[in-house]
């Protein structure tokens, strides 16, 4: 019953051509951690499905990205997320661009296990042109209606990351907005938590256990990693990283900026990345934004 | 009620934009970006005190919260509204957004996705559709748009439709399209609805000292003027007030190019 893994045996369960969800929405609660560690891997191919944020830009940037399942990618201080402008612009990207419900519309079919689920969402829509896989169904009742029927996006892998997670793969979210998280984990097939905090076996007050989104049987290994949604926000514990999201951004527009990136935050591996970020201690002072 | 002269152009789009929520009742209204969340935030405070608004994150509140850093400010609570929860208001109607499009077409198709070039290699990728699509088919809208132009108002259908729009071309038989309620278009020049027929966009007032003409020429498409067409009122003193507590950091002035006044010499641009 022990789900605890290492970041890099999370990464070696997964295969290229895998598709792959990432929990988390643009900056907010996202499995960083974890994707630094499939930047550091040889894993190609990947189809990636997620509302995106800058793991999206890095991912694309390392060129493991052969498909991009997706209804916007941002950073939201800083809308424009560079690299996946930039692998957009080139032309080299494959893309599903969806509208954000009918992705959530997506998960939910492959978690209930369902081909499509109909929607309005999407009809009069380049999404519809942009996408002719998507087919119409006709309302079998008197109304007779023409609805979009959104297909299942089932998941290989989700990746996630949360506040609190004991070793049977038990999870907290914390933060006062759990996002659609538990919707990925339920249209994948394994789902890999990362957590700001390990327990051995929660022992949780009522109060607490609310904060439980979805279930451990879905939960296929758990990664110690805090500061793992580092440089994007992580409800209660830690503010965005503006100057390392400004650095970033940067980055896009240097001479071999991504090379230099990679060189300072990437290959060092995940204990350099958090001490070159200042440690915990400045991580955990970071000021979740107020809008 | 006394009209302010010395305000700036994004107070008197504030006082525009609190409009496109007048007489709404009890639905979430969400203004996104500065101007459009000041805009809900003051209909709610005068005109329209039903509506209902979050913190611009996770929470209802029984009154629009200030922009930025809040010092002592605590939010007042009433609900919850995840994003998960926003999905549901829109589905069942019950919100009317204002957004900023980086494209508007003469249908009122909205375009937040990519601009130029071709879909596969677009010259400038933007955000994607995010929730355009879901918005449009389901609950009232209104544009916000702080550089008019015709790289905005373009001549021919937006480059990626986002938000549909009142274009049959785009609509099967038996596809329910009787949802989309297209409000308000506020402008740096003008105020416009979808009032002309087959919802043709129109002016609807002009903001002190453009001409219709000066509008016409930064549209790409024709444009019809409303029969009681008039100037855009300037903020009152009572409405400049509420718009100065709720924006202390005066982010509002960031918003169009040069903050300038409400009051434009005439002939300027």
């Amino acid at each position: 019953m022990n789900k605890q893994l290492s970041l890099s045996q999370v990464v070696s369960r997964l295969a290229d051509g895998m598709t792959v969800g990432i929990g988390g929405w643009g900056p907010r609660r996202k499995p960083m951690a974890i994707v630094r560690e499939i930047l550091r891997s040889d894993l190609k191919d990947l189809t990636i499905v997620a509302y995106g944020g800058p793991e999206v830009g890095m991912l694309c940037a390392a060129g493991k990205v052969k498909k991009l399942i997706f209804g916007f990618v941002t950073m939201d201080a800083l809308p424009l997320e560079p690299y996946f402008r930039k692998a957009r612009e080139s032309g080299g990207l494959e893309v599903m661009e969806l509208d954000e419900g009918m992705f959530e519309w997506g998960l939910r079919a492959a978690g209930m296990r369902l081909p499509f689920l109909p929607t309005r969402c999407g009809l009069g829509t380049d999404v519809v042109r942009r996408n002719p896989g998507l087919q119409m169904i006709t309302s079998p009742y008197p109304d007779g209606e023409v609805l979009l029927a959104m297909p299942a996006l089932k998941l290989d892998v989700a990746l996630l990351h949360v506040d609190v997670a004991d070793k049977l793969g038990n999870t907290l979210i914390t933060a006062a907005d759990p996002l659609f998280d538990h919707l990925f984990a339920r249209a994948a097939d394994a789902c890999y938590v990362s957590t700001e905090r390990l327990e051995d076996k929660f022992a949780l007050s009522g109060d607490e256990a609310r904060l439980n989104y979805f279930e451990r049987y879905l939960v296929k290994g758990v990664v110690h990693a805090p500061g793992g949604a580092h440089p994007t926000y992580c409800g209660k514990n830690y503010g965005w990283d503006m100057d390392h999201l400004k650095k970033y951004n940067a980055s896009a527009t240097e001479e071999g900026g991504w090379d230099k990136y990679c060189e300072e935050f990437i290959r060092c591996g995940e204990e350099q990345y958090i001490a070159r970020n200042g440690g915990m201690e400045r991580i955990g002072k970071l000021r979740t934004p107020i809008f | 009620m006394t009209q302010a002269t010395d305000c700036t152009l994004a107070e008197l789009m504030i006082v525009a934009c609190s409009e496109a929520w007048r007489g709404d009742g009890e639905l979430l209204a969400s203004g996104i970006t500065t101007v459009p969340r000041l805009g809900a935030s003051l209909a709610k405070l005068t005109h329209t005190p039903e509506l209902l608004m979050t913190d611009s994150e996770t929470y209802l509140v029984s009154e629009p919260v200030p922009l930025g850093p809040r010092g002592d400010y605590v939010p007042r609570f009433e609900g919850y509204m995840s994003f998960e929860r926003v999905f549901e208001c829109v589905w069942g109607g019950k919100r009317h957004a204002m957004i900023g499009p980086t494209q508007i077409d003469r249908f009122g198709q909205a375009n937040l996705s990519c601009v130029g070039g071709d879909y596969a290699k677009p010259k400038s990728m933007v955000l994607g559709v995010r929730g355009l699509p879901g918005n449009n088919i389901n609950h009232p809208n209104s544009y916000f748009v702080p550089n008019h132009g015709p790289r905005v108002f373009v001549a021919n259908e937006v480059d990626m439709v986002s938000g549909p729009g009142y274009n049959p071309a785009r609509f099967e038989p038996g596809m329910k399209n009787d949802f989309i309620d297209l409000r308000l278009i506020v402008s740096d020049l003008c105020v416009m609805d979808f009032k002309g027929p087959d919802h043709a966009i129109r002016v609807k007032s002009l903001h002190p000292g453009v001409s219709f003409e000066q509008v016409q020429a930064a549209t790409g498409f024709p444009l019809l003027k409303a029969a009681d067409m008039g100037e855009t009122p300037l903020p009152s003193a009572e409405q400049l007030e509420i718009i100065r507590r709720l924006d202390p950091h005066n982010m509002r002035g960031a918003v169009i190019k040069g903050n300038p006044p409400a009051i434009r010499p005439a002939g300027a641009s």
